[in-house]
């Protein structure tokens, strides 16, 4: 990825999850460079999920629309199931007003419930690594 | 209401002198769609914009919605145009936001059919002009073949 135009979002990498987000100044080439590092990741990291949080997005056009419903397609191809978390209230009228119902994209209320969906739980575990084992 | 007529108007010119002095709208502001960082800072004024007219969140969101798209439409369908925005306001107070884009591109052959769902030429989703439509209160279309596209869109706080 070294000598790429950085698209600026951290993809982080929690198991065989990814958790990445996406920002408000999305434009076209930031958007291609997403997907295309995104994909890349899916593939050389086996990422069997994708948590994507929007909660940062002010506004959702046809454009920031097709990438998401291109990213996730491409993921599904890649074996990886993509959630999309956080969508603000006013973004999600305005997007059914536009005509525009995102389908194909699987959807949470916040990340919270999105990584809940891939499979991670919220437990308090102690401090010793119980977890250790169960995070590849 | 027992006062004399006069003094009525008086007072009312009073109070309409003292608000439109805090709350003159702003002139209008025309900026250019050439590039993708100009899309972004459209997007930005038109933000201001709506707030400065005293929308609330879910028409902040449509209006600037509504001008993403028809700015994104104007950069790549009409090779680049202009955005200008206008503060339209009626005696009765009820204000608004103008939205006036221009483009010299080719123009919009079949405007029905590009105001139809799903009918896209370019790499959105077709749902650009009649989404933007139906975002905002008041809307037309003045295109051609040949003669460039101008979309008049305006939103009104409601009253």
């Amino acid at each position: 990825m070294t000598g790429q135009p950085q698209p600026g979002v951290p993809i982080l990498r929690l198991g065989d999850v990814l958790v990445t987000g996406l920002l408000n100044e999305l434009d076209d080439r930031t958007a291609v460079a997403f997907t295309e590092e995104l994909t890349e990741r899916i593939s050389a990291e086996g990422a069997r999920g994708v948590l994507i949080d929007i909660s940062r997005l002010e506004i959702i056009d046809s454009f920031v629309a097709r990438t998401l419903m291109e990213l996730t397609t491409v993921a599904r191809l890649l074996g990886a199931r993509v959630i999309v978390a956080g969508m603000r209230p006013p973004v999600a009228i305005t997007l059914v007003e536009l005509g525009i119902e995102l389908v194909g994209v699987e959807t949470a209320l916040n990340p919270e419930q999105g990584l809940a969906a891939l499979g991670w739980r919220q437990a308090p575990q102690p401090p010793e690594g119980a977890r250790r084992g169960t995070a590849r | 209401m027992a006062l004399p007529g006069e003094s009525i108007l008086a007072s009312r010119g009073t109070k309409v002198s003292a608000r439109a002095q805090s709350r003159r709208p702003p002139a209008p502001a025309t900026y250019p769609v050439r590039t993708e960082e100009d899309l972004l800072t459209v997007r930005h004024a038109v933000r201001a914009a709506t707030v400065e007219v005293g929308f609330g969140l879910v028409d902040q969101t449509r209006v600037v919605t509504a001008a993403s798209e028809l700015a994104r439409n104007a950069y790549v369908h009409g090779g680049g145009g202009t955005v200008t925005l206008e503060y339209p306001h009626e005696p009765s107070g009820r204000r608004g936001l103008r939205l006036i884009v221009k483009d010299d591109g080719p123009g919009i052959a079949d405007l029905d059919a590009a105001l139809t769902d799903g009918f896209t030429t370019g790499t959105g989703l077709g749902h650009g002009l009649g989404g933007a439509r139906r975002l905002m209160d008041e809307f037309t279309v003045r295109t051609g073949r040949g003669e460039g596209t101008v979309v008049v869109a305006t939103r009104w706080t409601v009253r």
